[in-house]
């Protein structure tokens, strides 16, 4: 699957579309399939997002992950800072990554 | 320590409104992020891979208990309550809002600081030894030098849209603590047999990808035309330097493809043009600047003893504390690297606690070093203990400058939208690993990146680390015999790469082999270099015995 | 052509078009040059007095080779109309006028508000370039 992502034009946290709009959970994310660009474009214009790009994804069992593992580190967080990713409560939230 | 006056300030001032226009401009929608990247690059402020990061700027790592406080400060009320001290002798923020990135320039401008060209491909902020003014073995001071090319490289009207960012270095000792060789300009204030003082340009040098040391363009250019002579450099640079390919676009290409006599000869001939426009400060200007790095009013007669009784300030004394030019002084080195910690990473409170131990014990100063720690230079022996007792109960007390766990390390693939792995990891685990063992195995440096980049510094490492992508997996790439001093060399692969786990493994190998083979008082270094890699390799890559 | 936007001049615009750097060693009567990136300057140096317009390129913004260029004309003693033309952003005005650009035709035109604030931004300059205006350093020690 295609993931489309990006980051918040004013506050800069990553970002993922859903279909709808821009969520903080990749879970969330939706397969843009072939129209990633269009709407990639049409949100820049927008100003919604800053930088988006798209990705490859697979379907897990907790919904889509991204394929490589730079954007698994976005969609958590620092990997060495647990407390201020996007699963601060869960020691193992690490191996989500690898 | 340098102090604005209202031109200085109204520069910065100046700054921060035209930064707060610019975003205006780019959330209104008349800038497109195209546009807007180089300005607020310009201003430090990159996209990360989680959010806004913001660069700001400590000129030669020199900072006083108000500016530091401010930084803890900024930590806590625009980021999330810390702050990433920097190989170019900078702090990092990671979770910035592109919306409140005007007012921390703002806030940063109260105290004289500001993010100006922390990034673009422009005069970078400019660096130097973090011993400067407190350690015996320099000709002069060189933050005057580096606060005079501050002034000229800021806003530099020719120099904004270099081929490649631009970084300078400023040393004044033959003990080279700020790998000036490894900077796209190093100059060494040196003093020629007449007494007069003077620069020796070292052009070229870098890291990155084609890591090169640089060559000796020329030996001493009389002081009073520094600049000059930097402006000639730059503007054969900004002429001739690649533009048709990122990868090749850092001076140190041209003046290797050039090749140093050609390259030279270009620079000279606009030196010569450039002297005939007038473009250097007078000598009073570096005067007014040097009375402002003038020695603090040391104490004499000080009590020279220090009670060592303690072992665990015995041992942090040993490891963190340098002689100071004065008597009855010591250097500090706080460490930014406690077991398992992150590398340069510091928490607001911590900001604020050497803050507070600067002005109390300090006179008012502390330096950033390009090892990601932090100095205290002017610290009475008599107050050694004390320091020591604050700094410890703050986590800040570790007792391991250059020894294995004092490891450098990018933020990597964790913060770093470039990385292709991640360097702060194993940075932990190697230092989990050699706790307690640092002292035993002695001074070694230990550096990290995650990417060919080289913000870790890995060409420079006695023991080099560098992160790859290898199909989607994290690699990493061990290096030996690196150094970046006045004996700088770059680091040589030792085979293939290794897994997290392997890599670490594959450290303690080569420390073992050191440990074999060492002679009396050698370094990791010394050792490598007289037995060569084959026996590391061996060891390194030996099959396990069944 | 690209119309002028901005003019920081008095005299009649020169009505020439510009030609190559390379056509312009061999046409003599040409007045005016349009260099390019790659282009020597200092090549017209010994043809100043013939020249009315220089026109720099810039095809890309990043690419500052243009602002050398025109300091080593005006470091010559070239006092003719020297234009600033493609890729030319309001964030950029002010540094071109210091390395001595007297007019910009933009590529795209520039709001006006906003380039007039950007030119008028910083009130001193820290290095003394072609444009006259006096470094900081004079200022503070009375040369200027």
């Amino acid at each position: 699957m295609k993931i489309l992502t990006g980051n918040d034009l004013k506050t800069g946290a990553v970002t993922w579309w859903t279909g709808e709009g821009w969520s903080l959970h990749v879970a969330e994310a939706t397969d843009v399939g072939e129209h990633g660009d269009e709407i990639a474009a049409r949100e820049n214009a927008a100003r919604r997002v800053v930088a988006p790009y798209v990705i490859d994804g697979e379907n897990g069992p907790d919904g889509p992950r991204p394929a490589h593992i730079k954007d698994r580190i976005r969609a958590l967080g620092p990997t060495v800072r647990l407390d201020l990713s996007v699963k601060p409560a869960d020691p193992d939230a690490g191996s989500y990554v690898i | 320590m340098y102090k604005y006056d209202s031109y200085d300030q109204a520069m910065v001032d100046a700054r921060v409104a035209e930064f707060r226009d610019q975003v205006r401009r780019r959330l209104d929608g008349s800038l497109a992020e195209e546009q807007f990247r180089p300005l607020r690059l310009m201003n430090g402020l990159y996209l990360q891979l989680h959010a806004y990061m913001l660069r700001v700027a400590v000129p030669y790592g020199t900072l006083n208990s108000a500016q530091m406080t401010m930084l803890g400060d900024i930590a806590d009320k625009y980021d999330r309550g810390y702050g990433h001290f920097t190989t170019r002798q900078n702090i990092q923020y990671n979770w910035i809002k592109l919306e409140e990135a005007p007012d921390i320039l703002a806030d940063l401008a109260k105290v004289e600081m500001h993010a100006i060209q922390t990034s673009g491909n422009c005069i970078r902020n400019t660096t130097s030894d973090q011993y400067a003014g407190a350690i015996a073995d320099e000709v002069v001071d060189p933050r005057p030098y580096a606060e005079l090319i501050r002034q000229w490289s800021t806003f530099h009207p020719e120099f904004s849209f270099l081929p490649r960012k631009f970084k300078m270095a400023v040393i004044a000792s033959d003990t080279d603590r700020a790998a000036m060789r490894l900077h796209d300009i190093g100059i060494q204030i040196v003093r020629n047999d007449a007494g007069e003082l003077g620069a020796a340009f070292y052009v070229g040098g870098g890291m990155g990808r084609t890591p090169m040391i640089a060559p000796c363009i020329n030996a001493f250019v009389p002081i009073d035309q520094m600049i000059t002579y930097s402006e000639a450099c730059l503007r054969v640079y900004n002429r001739h330097g690649r533009r048709d390919n990122k990868y090749k676009a850092r001076i140190k290409i041209l003046v290797h493809e050039l090749g140093k006599d050609e390259y030279t000869r270009q620079v000279e001939a606009e030196f010569a043009h450039l002297l005939t426009q007038n473009i250097e400060p007078p000598l009073a200007e570096l005067e007014r600047i040097k009375a402002q790095f003038a020695d603090p009013p040391f104490e004499i007669a000080l009590d020279e003893t220090v009670d060592r009784s303690d072992p665990d300030f015995a041992v942090w004394l040993d490891n963190n504390v340098q002689v100071h030019k004065a008597p009855g002084y010591a250097i500090v080195t706080i460490s930014l690297k406690p077991v398992g910690g992150i590398p340069g990473d510091a928490s607001a409170d911590q900001i604020r606690l050497m803050a507070r131990l600067a002005k109390r014990y300090s006179f008012d100063e502390l330096r950033v070093t390009h090892a990601q720690n932090i100095v205290l230079p002017h610290v009475r022996k008599a107050d050694l203990h004390a320091v020591w007792q604050q700094l410890d109960e703050a986590g800040l007390g570790t007792p391991n400058l250059d020894k294995i766990g004092d490891i450098i390390a990018c933020p990597g693939l964790d913060y770093c939208s470039l990385a292709n792995a991640r360097s702060i990891p194993v940075a932990q685990k190697i230092s989990e690993r050699f706790a307690g063992r640092e002292q035993e195995i002695g001074e070694l440096k230990l550096k990290i990146s995650g990417c060919i980049n080289a913000c870790g510094h890995h060409h420079a490492g006695h023991i080099g680390i560098l992160g790859v992508d290898r199909k989607g997996v994290e690699n990493y790439q061990l290096l030996l015999g690196g150094s970046e001093g006045a004996d700088t060399s770059l680091g040589t692969i030792t085979g293939p790469g290794f897994n997290e786990e392997g890599i670490v493994d594959a450290v303690e190998k080569a420390t073992s082999v050191y440990l074999a083979n060492r002679q009396d008082g050698e370094r990791f270094l010394d050792t490598y270099r007289r037995i060569g890699m084959a026996p590391f390799k061996d060891a390194i890559y030996a099959k396990d015995a069944v | 052509m690209v119309e002028t936007q901005l003019r920081f001049r008095d005299d009649e615009p020169a009505g020439d078009p510009a030609v190559t750097v390379d056509s312009f060693g061999e046409q003599t009567n040409a007045s005016a040059v349009r260099i390019e990136p790659g282009d020597d300057a200092r090549v017209l140096l010994p043809h100043l007095d013939r020249i009315r317009l220089v026109e720099v390129n810039f095809p890309v913004f990043g690419d500052g080779r243009g602002y050398s260029a025109a300091r080593i004309l005006r470091e010559a003693g070239y006092a003719g109309e020297l234009r600033a033309v493609g890729d030319v952003l309001i964030d950029q005005l002010a540094f071109l006028r210091r390395c001595g650009f007297d007019s910009f035709a933009p590529e795209h035109p520039l709001n006006a508000a906003d380039a007039e604030a950007a030119l008028a931004r910083y009130p001193e300059v820290y290095s003394p370039t072609v444009d006259g205006r006096p470094a900081i350093w004079a200022k503070r020690h009375g040369l200027a």
